[in-house]
């Protein structure tokens, strides 16, 4: 019994790379990622004595941006449009410094750092005044809950359709392959963007999250998203047999989202060593999005960052992904629309 | 209008599905596919259904919208009623309105499923699940037909229907492919082909095939050549590819004879 247990083991290649893989991965992860202590904060100085007061801040805080001429609104832009964590306003007394709560780890270490200067700074939290965990979690729960149906659900419904061997029977239809696969990702396109609308209005409703920016710009990078983690879906059916495989393979790529996007861990807090595949990850640029829109209200132009890669990410996945999904409907003939073909095909072997 | 499959070549890796296989099909006939486990049946008929493509050879088939498969799977989608399953094959191949109504409600009665109508596919017996796979594949009437082991596991009653249904559509003009493990329904087909690991042992009506058989039969209760024994029922068939017996009765063969001894020609590397 114990000889063919380990047999079938050896055979089962996804379940042996999960036993070998996992532990590494955690190991790896918890080790150099597991890490709330920020190091240092990128940091604006603005106002006229704007030198001179970044020349006395401690090394912690990291000054990327010194404006003598810039006003207390040019440095909540910094602040809105991410490009500095702390922004200090001189030329008043005490010193203002404005911190970026929605960035909340950073913000508290920032808030910790600023109560031992004492009465010369006042310091102010923008867009998460209370620190509160719910408002900066909220919207990166959106997010994982859109890669939960993209790519669990979505290749367990693909995985069926193979399974049951009903895969086979559209194969030899007369319908384009394009609209089998847009016919199986509609639904839960439109299953992911009821949720997403749920999810957003209750963490409005039941933990106050504010919504401060432009929805239109929130739906359009959930979207975006969506087609990413879609794409991921079916990318998944694709390489699985059954639906065991899938939801064993969508652990995988569900996994370092979920502890690498940031929407735990701080990105600038974890080692350099595996933050670099935070950034390949569509859920950190996804967060990046709804905490900036929600949060800090910002425009759809200072995260064209984000918008971009995940832009390139959903081109990227979703046309490779379909073209693989494709390639098992694709039959012998060349497909063509019902009403093109002619009377009678005649496919020739050429291999 | 004959649809064809000629000088086939597929593999699979290093495995050969089927090797230099011709076989075809004439409107308004039955061909019978037979051959054991991994003979090349499904092969056979998939690349005839453009699931496949051939390595070598050419496939002669009309275009799908006139394709009629039913794969050796359920057929069927379990979550949706019998209705909605006809609907949604019906409505692919173009079908709407009081034609679709009209085919759906001639296609369950020539089944026996009208009253099983609103049932859920996951809901019926294997019988009447391959009977609704059946009538999706016929329901827009089409010219070529293909039925992949259309009566496996499936009760004697339901065979019969099947197999009645299958005749219909071959008098009503399609050309009919089908394999089938039951050589008793395969002697009822216009031509037989009989496949082994790949290759067409011998093909033809089934006056034909047993009128080519070479060889001798005999029956017997001991073998005299282990090799080229098999039971049937409670006796030993015996194949004498030389026709010169030394033991047992000379006994006419059935299909099942003739295609247990082709294989074991084959595989004993005698001529047949």
């Amino acid at each position: 019994m114990i000889v063919k247990e380990f047999r079938e083991l050896v055979r089962d290649r996804r379940t042996l790379g999960m036993l070998i893989v996992l532990p590494l991965l955690l190991l790896v992860i918890f080790g150099y990622a597991a890490n709330f202590y920020v190091s240092s904060l990128k940091t604006a100085v603005v106002g006229p004595q704007a030198a001179q007061t970044a020349r006395m801040l401690p090394s912690f805080f990291d000054v990327t941006v010194t404006e003598p001429a810039d006003t207390q609104a040019d440095a909540e832009t910094l602040l809105r449009d991410n490009k500095v964590d702390v922004a200090f306003v001189t030329g008043q007394t005490p010193v203002l410094a404005l911190v970026d709560g929605s960035n909340l780890f950073a913000a508290q270490s920032a808030v910790a750092a600023l109560n031992k200067v004492g009465d010369q700074v006042k310091t102010q939290v923008l867009y998460n005044p209370g620190l509160k965990t719910s408002w900066v979690m909220v919207p990166a729960i959106i997010g994982l809950i859109l890669t939960f149906i993209g790519t669990i659900v979505t290749s367990i419904g693909m995985v069926r359709e193979r399974e049951a061997g009903t895969l086979e029977q559209l194969a030899v239809m007369p319908i384009r392959p394009s609209r089998v696969i847009l016919g199986k990702i509609a639904p839960y396109f439109l299953v992911a963007a009821v949720d997403m609308i749920i999810v957003t209005v209750l963490g409005i409703l039941l933990f106050s999250v504010p919504f401060n920016g432009d929805v239109f710009a929130f739906a359009l990078g959930a979207a975006i998203f969506l087609f990413v983690v879609l794409g991921l879906g079916v990318f998944i059916s694709t390489i699985s047999q059954t639906a065991g495989q899938a939801i064993q393979t969508a652990f995988f790529f569900l996994l370092p989202q979920i502890l690498l996007s940031g929407m735990i861990f701080p990105l600038d807090a974890m080692a350099a060593g595996v933050r670099w595949i935070g950034y390949l990850l569509p859920l950190t640029y996804f967060t990046m999005i709804s905490q900036g829109i929600m949060l800090r209200g910002a425009p759809i132009a200072s995260l064209w960052l984000p918008f971009v890669v995940l832009t390139v990410m959903a081109v990227v996945v979703f046309t490779g992904a379909t073209l693989r999904f494709r390639r098992d409907l694709a039959p012998g003939r060349p497909a063509s629309p019902a009403g093109e073909e002619p009377a009678e095909t005649e496919t020739v072997g050429t291999a | 209008m004959t649809y064809s499959v000629r000088s086939a070549t597929v593999r699979f890796g290093s495995a050969m599905a089927l090797d230099d296989v011709t076989v075809e099909v004439p409107a308004g006939s039955v061909v019978a596919v037979v051959g054991g486990d991994g003979a090349g049946k499904s092969t056979l008929l998939r690349t005839l259904a453009g699931e496949v493509s051939p390595d070598h050879g050419t496939v002669q088939a009309p275009p799908r919208q006139r394709l009629g498969y039913l794969p050796a799977s359920a057929g069927s989608w379990a979550a949706l009623t019998v209705t909605q399953n006809i609907d949604f094959v019906a409505g692919i191949y173009g079908l709407a309105g009081d034609e679709l109504a009209a085919r759906r409600a001639e296609l369950l009665d020539r089944a026996g499923l009208t009253s099983a109508a609103g049932r859920l596919a996951a809901q019926l017996s294997g019988g009447m699940r391959r009977k609704l796979g059946f009538i999706m594949a016929i329901a827009h009437r089409p010219d070529l037909l293909i039925l992949d082991e259309p009566s496996t596991g499936v009760d004697p009653v339901s065979r019969i229907d099947l197999w009645r249904l299958a005749s219909e559509a071959a008098a009503s003009g399609a050309a009919v492919l089908m394999s089938t493990t039951y050589l008793d329904e395969a002697e009822r087909a216009a031509h037989l082909v009989v496949l082994d690991r790949g290759r067409v042992l011998v093909q033809g009506s089934y006056d034909q095939v047993r009128a080519g058989f070479a060889g001798a039969l005999t029956q017997a209760d001991q073998p005299v050549r282990a090799e080229w024994c098999w039971r049937r029922g409670r006796v030993l068939h015996e194949y004498w590819p030389l026709g010169d017996p030394s033991a047992g009765t000379t006994i006419a063969p059935d299909l099942e004879d003739i295609v247990i001894a082709l294989s074991l020609a084959r595989r004993n590397a005698v001529p047949s």
